[in-house]
Protein backbone atom coordinates (compact mmCIF):
# COMPACT_ATOMS: atom_id res chain seq x y z
CA UNK A 1 0.00 0.00 0.00
CA UNK A 2 1.74 3.25 -1.04
CA UNK A 3 1.92 6.16 1.23
CA UNK A 4 -0.47 8.75 0.74
CA UNK A 5 1.87 11.43 0.30
CA UNK A 6 4.23 11.92 -2.51
CA UNK A 7 6.09 14.24 0.00
CA UNK A 8 5.88 14.45 3.68
CA UNK A 9 8.28 16.64 5.05
CA UNK A 10 8.84 16.55 9.23
CA UNK A 11 10.57 19.71 10.83
CA UNK A 12 13.02 19.99 7.91
CA UNK A 13 15.81 22.56 8.80
CA UNK A 14 18.38 23.64 7.32
CA UNK A 15 20.98 26.15 8.48
CA UNK A 16 24.26 27.86 6.64
CA UNK A 17 26.81 28.85 9.32
CA UNK A 18 24.44 31.49 11.55
CA UNK A 19 21.86 31.84 8.83
CA UNK A 20 18.45 29.26 8.71
CA UNK A 21 17.41 28.85 5.41
CA UNK A 22 14.87 26.65 6.43
CA UNK A 23 13.38 26.10 9.96
CA UNK A 24 11.47 23.23 11.19
CA UNK A 25 8.79 23.01 7.92
CA UNK A 26 6.01 20.33 7.74
CA UNK A 27 4.88 19.85 4.38
CA UNK A 28 2.10 17.07 2.75
CA UNK A 29 1.82 16.82 -0.94
CA UNK A 30 -0.58 14.07 -1.89
CA UNK A 31 0.03 11.79 -4.54
CA UNK A 32 -1.30 13.54 -8.16
CA UNK A 33 -1.30 17.01 -6.64
CA UNK A 34 0.53 20.22 -7.98
CA UNK A 35 1.68 21.91 -5.41
CA UNK A 36 3.52 25.30 -5.63
CA UNK A 37 6.00 26.38 -3.57
CA UNK A 38 6.00 30.22 -3.51
CA UNK A 39 8.25 32.73 -1.28
CA UNK A 40 10.55 35.71 -2.20
CA UNK A 41 13.79 35.64 -3.34
CA UNK A 42 16.09 34.27 -0.09
CA UNK A 43 12.51 32.75 1.67
CA UNK A 44 14.10 29.41 1.23
CA UNK A 45 12.39 27.60 -1.62
CA UNK A 46 15.68 26.37 -3.64
CA UNK A 47 17.09 25.17 -0.20
CA UNK A 48 13.80 23.12 0.06
CA UNK A 49 13.90 21.90 -3.43
CA UNK A 50 17.65 21.00 -2.76
CA UNK A 51 16.69 18.70 0.32
CA UNK A 52 14.00 16.80 -1.07
CA UNK A 53 16.08 16.41 -4.09
CA UNK A 54 18.58 14.59 -1.79
CA UNK A 55 21.37 17.75 -3.41
CA UNK A 56 21.72 19.00 0.15
CA UNK A 57 21.39 17.53 3.72
CA UNK A 58 18.88 19.15 6.06
CA UNK A 59 20.93 19.96 9.34
CA UNK A 60 18.17 18.77 10.94
CA UNK A 61 14.40 16.93 10.44
CA UNK A 62 13.54 14.68 7.71
CA UNK A 63 11.36 14.42 4.59
CA UNK A 64 9.70 11.19 2.81
CA UNK A 65 9.98 11.70 -1.03
CA UNK A 66 7.91 8.53 -3.03
CA UNK A 67 7.67 6.56 0.00
CA UNK A 68 11.55 7.23 0.76
CA UNK A 69 13.78 8.94 3.25
CA UNK A 70 16.08 11.28 2.16
CA UNK A 71 18.53 10.88 4.15
CA UNK A 72 18.57 6.95 5.01
CA UNK A 73 17.77 6.01 1.29
CA UNK A 74 18.79 8.97 -0.88
CA UNK A 75 19.50 6.49 -4.33
CA UNK A 76 15.77 5.44 -4.19
CA UNK A 77 14.37 8.88 -4.00
CA UNK A 78 16.62 9.67 -6.65
CA UNK A 79 14.97 6.98 -8.69
CA UNK A 80 11.54 8.13 -8.02
CA UNK A 81 11.72 11.40 -8.77
CA UNK A 82 12.52 14.21 -11.77
CA UNK A 83 14.14 17.69 -11.70
CA UNK A 84 14.42 21.03 -13.91
CA UNK A 85 16.89 23.32 -11.95
CA UNK A 86 15.92 27.15 -12.24
CA UNK A 87 19.24 27.12 -14.15
CA UNK A 88 19.58 25.74 -17.95
CA UNK A 89 21.09 22.65 -17.15
CA UNK A 90 20.70 20.91 -20.75
CA UNK A 91 24.25 21.11 -22.32
CA UNK A 92 24.53 23.55 -25.41
CA UNK A 93 27.23 21.10 -27.36
CA UNK A 94 24.87 18.50 -27.60
CA UNK A 95 22.15 17.32 -29.49
CA UNK A 96 18.28 17.14 -28.30
CA UNK A 97 18.27 13.26 -28.66
CA UNK A 98 21.84 13.57 -27.09
CA UNK A 99 20.77 15.22 -24.08
CA UNK A 100 17.83 13.00 -23.62
CA UNK A 101 19.96 9.90 -24.54
CA UNK A 102 22.50 10.60 -21.66
CA UNK A 103 19.66 10.93 -19.40
CA UNK A 104 18.11 7.36 -20.69
CA UNK A 105 21.79 5.69 -19.98
CA UNK A 106 22.01 7.58 -16.14
CA UNK A 107 18.40 6.17 -15.41
CA UNK A 108 19.27 3.09 -16.69
CA UNK A 109 16.29 3.05 -19.28
CA UNK A 110 16.89 -0.54 -20.86
CA UNK A 111 18.54 -0.07 -24.10
CA UNK A 112 16.28 -2.13 -26.31
CA UNK A 113 13.60 1.18 -24.79
CA UNK A 114 15.55 3.96 -24.94
CA UNK A 115 15.18 5.25 -28.71
CA UNK A 116 10.94 4.68 -28.17
CA UNK A 117 11.17 6.10 -25.07
CA UNK A 118 13.06 9.34 -26.38
CA UNK A 119 11.48 9.74 -29.43
CA UNK A 120 7.68 9.68 -27.14
CA UNK A 121 9.23 12.43 -25.19
CA UNK A 122 10.41 14.87 -27.80
CA UNK A 123 7.24 14.26 -29.55
CA UNK A 124 5.44 15.05 -26.30
CA UNK A 125 7.46 17.85 -25.85
CA UNK A 126 6.57 19.21 -29.37
CA UNK A 127 10.31 18.67 -30.01
CA UNK A 128 10.78 16.31 -32.93
CA UNK A 129 11.88 18.65 -35.52
CA UNK A 130 14.39 19.98 -33.66
CA UNK A 131 16.19 16.63 -32.15
CA UNK A 132 19.00 16.73 -33.96
CA UNK A 133 20.06 20.40 -33.88
CA UNK A 134 22.23 21.95 -31.33
CA UNK A 135 20.52 23.02 -28.01
CA UNK A 136 22.02 26.25 -28.25
CA UNK A 137 20.34 27.01 -31.60
CA UNK A 138 17.03 26.36 -29.13
CA UNK A 139 14.95 29.18 -27.95
CA UNK A 140 14.31 29.15 -24.17
CA UNK A 141 10.94 27.62 -24.31
CA UNK A 142 12.31 24.76 -26.14
CA UNK A 143 15.28 24.12 -23.56
CA UNK A 144 12.89 24.64 -20.95
CA UNK A 145 10.52 21.93 -22.81
CA UNK A 146 13.77 19.64 -23.54
CA UNK A 147 14.89 20.12 -19.66
CA UNK A 148 10.98 18.63 -18.69
CA UNK A 149 11.34 15.58 -21.44
CA UNK A 150 14.36 14.46 -19.42
CA UNK A 151 13.02 14.90 -16.04
CA UNK A 152 10.47 13.12 -17.56
CA UNK A 153 11.62 10.42 -20.00
CA UNK A 154 12.54 7.35 -16.41
CA UNK A 155 8.57 8.57 -15.61
CA UNK A 156 9.41 9.31 -12.04
CA UNK A 157 6.68 9.78 -9.73
CA UNK A 158 6.98 13.06 -8.54
CA UNK A 159 8.84 16.25 -10.63
CA UNK A 160 10.73 19.03 -8.71
CA UNK A 161 10.80 22.12 -11.02
CA UNK A 162 12.41 25.33 -9.39
CA UNK A 163 11.38 28.38 -11.75
CA UNK A 164 10.63 26.67 -14.66
CA UNK A 165 9.78 29.82 -16.01
CA UNK A 166 11.64 32.15 -14.82
CA UNK A 167 12.75 34.09 -17.95
CA UNK A 168 10.28 32.56 -20.91
CA UNK A 169 8.27 35.21 -22.84
CA UNK A 170 4.16 34.50 -22.14
CA UNK A 171 3.99 32.24 -25.37
CA UNK A 172 6.53 29.90 -24.11
CA UNK A 173 5.66 29.79 -20.25
CA UNK A 174 1.96 28.93 -21.42
CA UNK A 175 3.58 26.13 -23.51
CA UNK A 176 5.81 24.87 -20.41
CA UNK A 177 2.39 24.79 -18.53
CA UNK A 178 0.34 23.19 -20.75
CA UNK A 179 2.77 20.38 -20.73
CA UNK A 180 2.96 20.20 -16.97
CA UNK A 181 -1.14 19.64 -16.77
CA UNK A 182 -0.60 16.97 -19.36
CA UNK A 183 1.45 15.02 -17.64
CA UNK A 184 -0.29 15.40 -14.53
CA UNK A 185 -3.47 14.20 -16.86
CA UNK A 186 -1.67 11.53 -18.47
CA UNK A 187 0.89 10.27 -16.01
CA UNK A 188 -0.60 10.79 -12.57
CA UNK A 189 2.49 12.77 -12.00
CA UNK A 190 2.97 15.22 -8.73
CA UNK A 191 4.57 18.10 -9.45
CA UNK A 192 6.28 20.59 -6.34
CA UNK A 193 6.95 23.84 -8.36
CA UNK A 194 8.44 27.03 -7.09
CA UNK A 195 7.30 30.05 -8.80
CA UNK A 196 7.49 33.89 -8.36
CA UNK A 197 4.86 34.21 -10.72
CA UNK A 198 1.09 34.58 -9.22
CA UNK A 199 -0.42 34.17 -12.84
CA UNK A 200 1.40 30.71 -12.81
CA UNK A 201 0.53 29.86 -9.35
CA UNK A 202 -3.10 30.41 -9.68
CA UNK A 203 -3.38 28.41 -13.26
CA UNK A 204 -1.32 25.41 -12.27
CA UNK A 205 -1.35 24.69 -8.55
CA UNK A 206 -3.95 22.75 -6.63
CA UNK A 207 -2.32 23.74 -3.43
CA UNK A 208 0.15 25.89 -2.51
CA UNK A 209 2.93 27.39 1.08
CA UNK A 210 4.25 30.79 1.02
CA UNK A 211 7.55 30.73 2.25
CA UNK A 212 8.55 33.46 4.83
CA UNK A 213 12.42 33.71 6.01
CA UNK A 214 12.56 29.70 5.72
CA UNK A 215 9.17 29.44 7.76
CA UNK A 216 5.53 28.54 5.86
CA UNK A 217 3.49 31.85 6.81
CA UNK A 218 0.50 29.51 4.88
CA UNK A 219 -0.62 26.47 3.38
CA UNK A 220 -3.92 26.30 0.67
CA UNK A 221 -5.92 26.03 -2.27
CA UNK A 222 -5.25 29.91 -4.41
CA UNK A 223 -9.07 30.36 -4.69
CA UNK A 224 -9.65 30.19 -0.95
CA UNK A 225 -6.30 32.05 -0.44
CA UNK A 226 -7.38 34.76 -2.04
CA UNK A 227 -11.19 34.55 -0.41
CA UNK A 228 -9.10 34.55 2.88
CA UNK A 229 -7.77 38.16 2.19
CA UNK A 230 -11.44 39.59 1.26
CA UNK A 231 -13.63 40.23 -1.78
CA UNK A 232 -11.49 41.67 -4.89
CA UNK A 233 -7.90 40.16 -3.49
CA UNK A 234 -5.89 38.76 -5.98
CA UNK A 235 -2.94 36.26 -5.98
CA UNK A 236 -0.27 39.20 -5.63
CA UNK A 237 -2.21 40.62 -2.59
CA UNK A 238 -1.87 37.12 -1.33
CA UNK A 239 2.03 37.24 -1.74
CA UNK A 240 2.44 40.61 -0.02
CA UNK A 241 0.19 39.30 2.77
CA UNK A 242 2.12 36.46 3.55
CA UNK A 243 5.83 36.68 2.10
CA UNK A 244 6.04 39.69 4.25
CA UNK A 245 7.30 41.60 1.73
CA UNK A 246 6.89 42.99 -2.37
CA UNK A 247 6.99 40.29 -5.28
CA UNK A 248 10.58 41.90 -6.46
CA UNK A 249 12.01 42.03 -3.18
CA UNK A 250 15.83 41.28 -3.80
CA UNK A 251 17.45 37.68 -2.63
CA UNK A 252 21.13 36.94 -2.49
CA UNK A 253 23.49 38.11 -4.18
CA UNK A 254 24.05 34.91 -6.20
CA UNK A 255 20.11 34.33 -6.76
CA UNK A 256 20.26 37.47 -8.59
CA UNK A 257 23.60 36.47 -10.68
CA UNK A 258 21.79 32.73 -11.11
CA UNK A 259 18.52 34.56 -12.00
CA UNK A 260 20.43 37.08 -14.48
CA UNK A 261 21.96 34.14 -15.81
CA UNK A 262 19.10 32.03 -16.65
CA UNK A 263 17.13 35.17 -17.83
CA UNK A 264 20.53 36.16 -20.35
CA UNK A 265 20.59 32.24 -21.74
CA UNK A 266 17.18 32.34 -22.65
CA UNK A 267 17.62 35.40 -24.39
CA UNK B 1 29.87 -3.18 -12.14
CA UNK B 2 27.84 -3.27 -15.05
CA UNK B 3 26.42 -0.32 -13.98
CA UNK B 4 29.26 1.64 -12.69
CA UNK B 5 31.20 1.49 -16.38
CA UNK B 6 27.51 1.98 -18.62
CA UNK B 7 26.97 4.86 -16.21
CA UNK B 8 31.09 6.10 -17.36
CA UNK B 9 30.64 5.53 -20.42
CA UNK B 10 27.77 7.54 -21.19
CA UNK B 11 29.78 10.19 -19.17
CA UNK B 12 32.69 9.86 -21.97
CA UNK B 13 30.21 9.63 -24.75
CA UNK B 14 29.30 12.86 -24.24
CA UNK B 15 32.94 14.28 -23.66
CA UNK B 16 34.03 12.89 -26.74
CA UNK B 17 31.50 13.95 -28.98
CA UNK B 18 31.63 17.38 -27.40
CA UNK B 19 35.43 17.09 -28.13
CA UNK B 20 34.92 15.78 -32.29
CA UNK B 21 32.79 18.80 -32.72
CA UNK B 22 34.88 21.34 -31.36
CA UNK B 23 38.36 20.34 -31.56
CA UNK B 24 39.78 24.00 -31.22
CA UNK B 25 41.18 23.22 -27.68
CA UNK B 26 43.52 20.09 -29.04
CA UNK B 27 44.46 22.10 -31.69
CA UNK B 28 45.69 25.30 -29.29
CA UNK B 29 47.27 23.06 -26.93
CA UNK B 30 49.58 21.50 -29.21
CA UNK B 31 51.39 24.95 -29.90
CA UNK B 32 52.91 24.81 -26.52
CA UNK B 33 54.74 21.33 -27.05
CA UNK B 34 55.74 22.31 -30.29
CA UNK B 35 57.69 25.37 -28.56
CA UNK B 36 59.25 23.46 -25.96
CA UNK B 37 60.31 21.36 -28.52
CA UNK B 38 60.93 22.96 -31.30
CA UNK B 39 62.56 25.81 -29.35
CA UNK B 40 63.25 25.05 -25.75
CA UNK B 41 64.81 21.64 -26.58
CA UNK B 42 66.73 22.64 -29.59
CA UNK B 43 68.55 25.43 -27.93
CA UNK B 44 69.16 23.56 -24.21
CA UNK B 45 70.56 20.60 -26.60
CA UNK B 46 72.97 23.04 -28.09
CA UNK B 47 74.31 24.19 -24.72
CA UNK B 48 74.92 20.91 -23.53
CA UNK B 49 74.94 22.13 -20.09
CA UNK B 50 72.39 19.53 -18.75
CA UNK B 51 74.02 15.73 -18.67
CA UNK B 52 71.02 13.49 -19.46
CA UNK B 53 73.51 9.66 -20.03
CA UNK B 54 73.12 8.38 -23.35
CA UNK B 55 70.16 9.83 -24.19
CA UNK B 56 70.21 13.21 -26.33
CA UNK B 57 68.81 15.82 -24.62
CA UNK B 58 65.51 16.58 -27.36
CA UNK B 59 64.82 12.53 -26.68
CA UNK B 60 65.01 13.57 -22.95
CA UNK B 61 62.39 16.17 -22.79
CA UNK B 62 59.99 14.62 -25.22
CA UNK B 63 58.49 12.38 -22.70
CA UNK B 64 58.48 15.45 -19.99
CA UNK B 65 56.82 17.33 -22.58
CA UNK B 66 54.18 15.25 -23.32
CA UNK B 67 53.29 15.04 -19.20
CA UNK B 68 53.41 18.33 -19.69
CA UNK B 69 50.62 18.85 -21.86
CA UNK B 70 48.40 15.52 -19.79
CA UNK B 71 48.98 17.86 -16.64
CA UNK B 72 48.48 21.28 -18.26
CA UNK B 73 45.32 20.20 -19.94
CA UNK B 74 43.63 17.70 -17.51
CA UNK B 75 44.65 20.51 -15.09
CA UNK B 76 42.17 22.76 -15.78
CA UNK B 77 39.37 20.30 -16.16
CA UNK B 78 38.46 21.78 -12.97
CA UNK B 79 37.21 24.79 -14.80
CA UNK B 80 34.74 23.15 -16.85
CA UNK B 81 33.32 21.44 -14.16
CA UNK B 82 32.88 25.02 -12.24
CA UNK B 83 31.28 26.01 -15.80
CA UNK B 84 28.75 22.81 -15.55
CA UNK B 85 28.03 23.61 -12.17
CA UNK B 86 27.39 27.23 -12.45
CA UNK B 87 25.01 26.10 -15.86
CA UNK B 88 23.32 23.16 -13.36
CA UNK B 89 24.43 20.41 -15.39
CA UNK B 90 25.89 19.04 -12.11
CA UNK B 91 22.59 19.48 -10.43
CA UNK B 92 20.93 17.24 -12.98
CA UNK B 93 23.89 14.82 -12.85
CA UNK B 94 23.74 14.67 -9.12
CA UNK B 95 19.73 14.41 -8.88
CA UNK B 96 20.16 11.26 -11.13
CA UNK B 97 20.81 7.76 -9.46
CA UNK B 98 23.82 7.31 -11.26
CA UNK B 99 27.10 6.45 -9.01
CA UNK B 100 28.89 9.16 -7.48
CA UNK B 101 32.04 7.58 -9.03
CA UNK B 102 30.56 6.92 -12.13
CA UNK B 103 30.80 10.53 -12.80
CA UNK B 104 33.77 11.64 -11.79
CA UNK B 105 35.44 8.25 -13.42
CA UNK B 106 33.90 9.05 -16.55
CA UNK B 107 35.29 12.39 -16.49
CA UNK B 108 38.63 10.77 -15.72
CA UNK B 109 38.70 9.02 -18.59
CA UNK B 110 37.50 11.53 -20.64
CA UNK B 111 40.31 13.62 -19.71
CA UNK B 112 42.39 10.00 -20.49
CA UNK B 113 41.33 10.25 -24.53
CA UNK B 114 42.38 14.50 -24.55
CA UNK B 115 45.59 12.92 -23.18
CA UNK B 116 46.04 10.65 -26.27
CA UNK B 117 45.44 13.26 -28.50
CA UNK B 118 48.39 14.78 -27.25
CA UNK B 119 50.03 12.20 -27.35
CA UNK B 120 49.67 11.48 -31.02
CA UNK B 121 50.43 15.26 -31.69
CA UNK B 122 53.59 15.25 -29.40
CA UNK B 123 54.75 11.58 -30.95
CA UNK B 124 54.15 13.19 -34.62
CA UNK B 125 56.47 16.48 -33.68
CA UNK B 126 59.05 13.91 -32.16
CA UNK B 127 59.28 11.88 -35.46
CA UNK B 128 59.69 14.99 -37.31
CA UNK B 129 62.46 16.09 -34.82
CA UNK B 130 64.40 12.56 -35.51
CA UNK B 131 63.78 11.92 -32.10
CA UNK B 132 64.70 8.15 -31.72
CA UNK B 133 61.00 6.82 -30.50
CA UNK B 134 60.45 3.33 -29.19
CA UNK B 135 57.63 2.31 -31.85
CA UNK B 136 56.59 -1.27 -30.73
CA UNK B 137 53.06 -1.98 -30.45
CA UNK B 138 53.65 -2.78 -26.77
CA UNK B 139 55.49 0.25 -25.83
CA UNK B 140 53.11 2.64 -27.22
CA UNK B 141 49.98 0.86 -25.51
CA UNK B 142 51.95 1.14 -22.64
CA UNK B 143 52.21 4.86 -23.70
CA UNK B 144 48.54 4.94 -24.03
CA UNK B 145 47.97 3.49 -20.88
CA UNK B 146 50.08 6.02 -19.17
CA UNK B 147 48.95 9.02 -20.09
CA UNK B 148 45.08 7.45 -19.46
CA UNK B 149 46.53 7.23 -16.21
CA UNK B 150 48.05 10.44 -15.43
CA UNK B 151 45.55 12.51 -17.31
CA UNK B 152 43.11 10.96 -14.71
CA UNK B 153 45.24 11.72 -11.87
CA UNK B 154 45.61 15.53 -12.68
CA UNK B 155 42.00 15.18 -13.72
CA UNK B 156 40.32 13.93 -10.64
CA UNK B 157 42.99 16.41 -8.86
CA UNK B 158 41.72 19.33 -10.47
CA UNK B 159 38.00 18.45 -9.77
CA UNK B 160 38.92 18.45 -5.90
CA UNK B 161 39.86 21.83 -5.90
CA UNK B 162 37.62 22.76 -8.36
CA UNK B 163 35.06 21.20 -5.92
CA UNK B 164 36.81 22.90 -2.99
CA UNK B 165 37.38 26.73 -4.41
CA UNK B 166 34.13 26.17 -6.54
CA UNK B 167 34.39 29.41 -8.51
CA UNK B 168 36.14 30.13 -12.01
CA UNK B 169 38.38 33.28 -10.81
CA UNK B 170 40.09 31.59 -7.98
CA UNK B 171 40.21 28.42 -9.67
CA UNK B 172 42.38 29.91 -11.96
CA UNK B 173 44.62 31.38 -9.82
CA UNK B 174 45.15 28.25 -8.14
CA UNK B 175 45.78 26.45 -11.29
CA UNK B 176 48.26 28.63 -12.39
CA UNK B 177 49.89 28.28 -8.75
CA UNK B 178 50.21 24.48 -9.15
CA UNK B 179 50.65 23.59 -13.28
CA UNK B 180 54.18 25.58 -12.83
CA UNK B 181 55.77 24.42 -9.68
CA UNK B 182 54.94 21.00 -10.62
CA UNK B 183 56.58 20.53 -13.96
CA UNK B 184 59.74 22.52 -12.65
CA UNK B 185 59.62 20.05 -9.55
CA UNK B 186 60.21 16.84 -11.58
CA UNK B 187 62.15 15.03 -14.06
CA UNK B 188 60.68 16.94 -17.32
CA UNK B 189 63.06 18.73 -18.17
CA UNK B 190 66.27 17.86 -16.31
CA UNK B 191 67.19 14.60 -14.24
CA UNK B 192 66.58 13.88 -10.84
CA UNK B 193 70.40 13.93 -9.85
CA UNK B 194 71.26 17.24 -10.50
CA UNK B 195 68.51 18.91 -8.28
CA UNK B 196 69.78 20.38 -5.02
CA UNK B 197 68.46 17.73 -1.87
CA UNK B 198 65.40 19.94 -1.41
CA UNK B 199 63.99 20.05 -5.20
CA UNK B 200 64.62 16.43 -5.56
CA UNK B 201 62.53 15.65 -2.13
CA UNK B 202 59.68 17.49 -3.39
CA UNK B 203 60.43 15.86 -7.30
CA UNK B 204 59.67 12.43 -5.92
CA UNK B 205 56.14 13.09 -4.34
CA UNK B 206 54.90 14.66 -7.12
CA UNK B 207 53.14 11.78 -9.55
CA UNK B 208 54.52 13.87 -12.28
CA UNK B 209 57.68 12.71 -12.05
CA UNK B 210 56.67 8.96 -11.73
CA UNK B 211 54.71 9.53 -15.38
CA UNK B 212 57.51 11.01 -16.50
CA UNK B 213 59.91 8.16 -15.19
CA UNK B 214 57.83 5.55 -17.00
CA UNK B 215 57.10 7.62 -20.22
CA UNK B 216 60.88 8.13 -20.64
CA UNK B 217 61.43 4.07 -20.63
CA UNK B 218 58.38 3.67 -22.67
CA UNK B 219 58.74 6.61 -25.08
CA UNK B 220 62.54 6.67 -26.10
CA UNK B 221 64.80 4.35 -27.39
CA UNK B 222 67.42 3.88 -25.14
CA UNK B 223 65.13 5.07 -22.03
CA UNK B 224 65.13 3.41 -18.63
CA UNK B 225 62.73 4.06 -15.79
CA UNK B 226 64.77 5.06 -12.96
CA UNK B 227 62.31 3.92 -10.58
CA UNK B 228 60.91 1.16 -11.97
CA UNK B 229 57.48 0.64 -14.13
CA UNK B 230 56.38 -1.61 -10.90
CA UNK B 231 56.71 1.75 -8.48
CA UNK B 232 55.54 4.62 -10.95
CA UNK B 233 52.67 2.21 -11.73
CA UNK B 234 51.85 1.70 -8.14
CA UNK B 235 52.51 5.19 -7.10
CA UNK B 236 50.07 6.18 -10.13
CA UNK B 237 47.21 3.95 -9.23
CA UNK B 238 47.85 4.82 -5.76
CA UNK B 239 47.56 8.46 -5.91
CA UNK B 240 44.45 7.96 -8.96
CA UNK B 241 42.63 5.59 -5.98
CA UNK B 242 43.11 8.49 -3.26
CA UNK B 243 41.98 11.59 -5.56
CA UNK B 244 38.86 9.65 -7.12
CA UNK B 245 37.88 9.00 -3.28
CA UNK B 246 38.37 12.69 -2.15
CA UNK B 247 36.42 13.75 -5.17
CA UNK B 248 33.55 11.36 -5.13
CA UNK B 249 33.32 12.71 -1.62
CA UNK B 250 33.48 15.82 -2.84
CA UNK B 251 31.42 16.17 -5.82
CA UNK B 252 28.20 16.25 -4.51
CA UNK B 253 29.10 19.13 -2.77
CA UNK B 254 28.76 21.90 -5.70
CA UNK B 255 25.51 21.39 -6.36
CA UNK B 256 24.98 22.77 -2.36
Amino acid sequence: MPDRFAIETSELTRRFGNLTAVDHIALRVPYGEIFGLLGANGAGKSTVIKMLTTLLSPTSGTADVGGFDIIRSPADVRRRIGYVSQLLSADGALTGYENLRLSAKLYDIPATERKERIENALEFMGLVDSADKLVRTYSGGMIRRLELAQAMLHRPAILFLDEPTIGLDPVARHTVWDRLIDLRRNHGMTVLITTHDMEEAEALCDNLAILHRGNISVVGKPAELRAGLGEGANMDDVFVHYAGGSIQESGTFREIVQNRRTAHRLG
Amino acid sequence: MKRFFRESAAIVQVELIKLVRDPTEIISRAVQPLLWLVVFGQVLAQVRGIQTGQLSYLAFITPGILAQSVLFSAIFYGIAIIWERDLGVVHKLLVSPALRISLVFGKAVAAGFRGILQAVVIYLIALVMHVSLRLDPLAIFAVLVSVMLGSGIFATFSLVIACIVKTRERFMGIGQLLTMPMFFASNAIYPLEIMPGWLRFIAQINPLTYLIDALRGLMITGGESVHGYATDFTVMFAVFGVLLFIAVKLYPTLAE
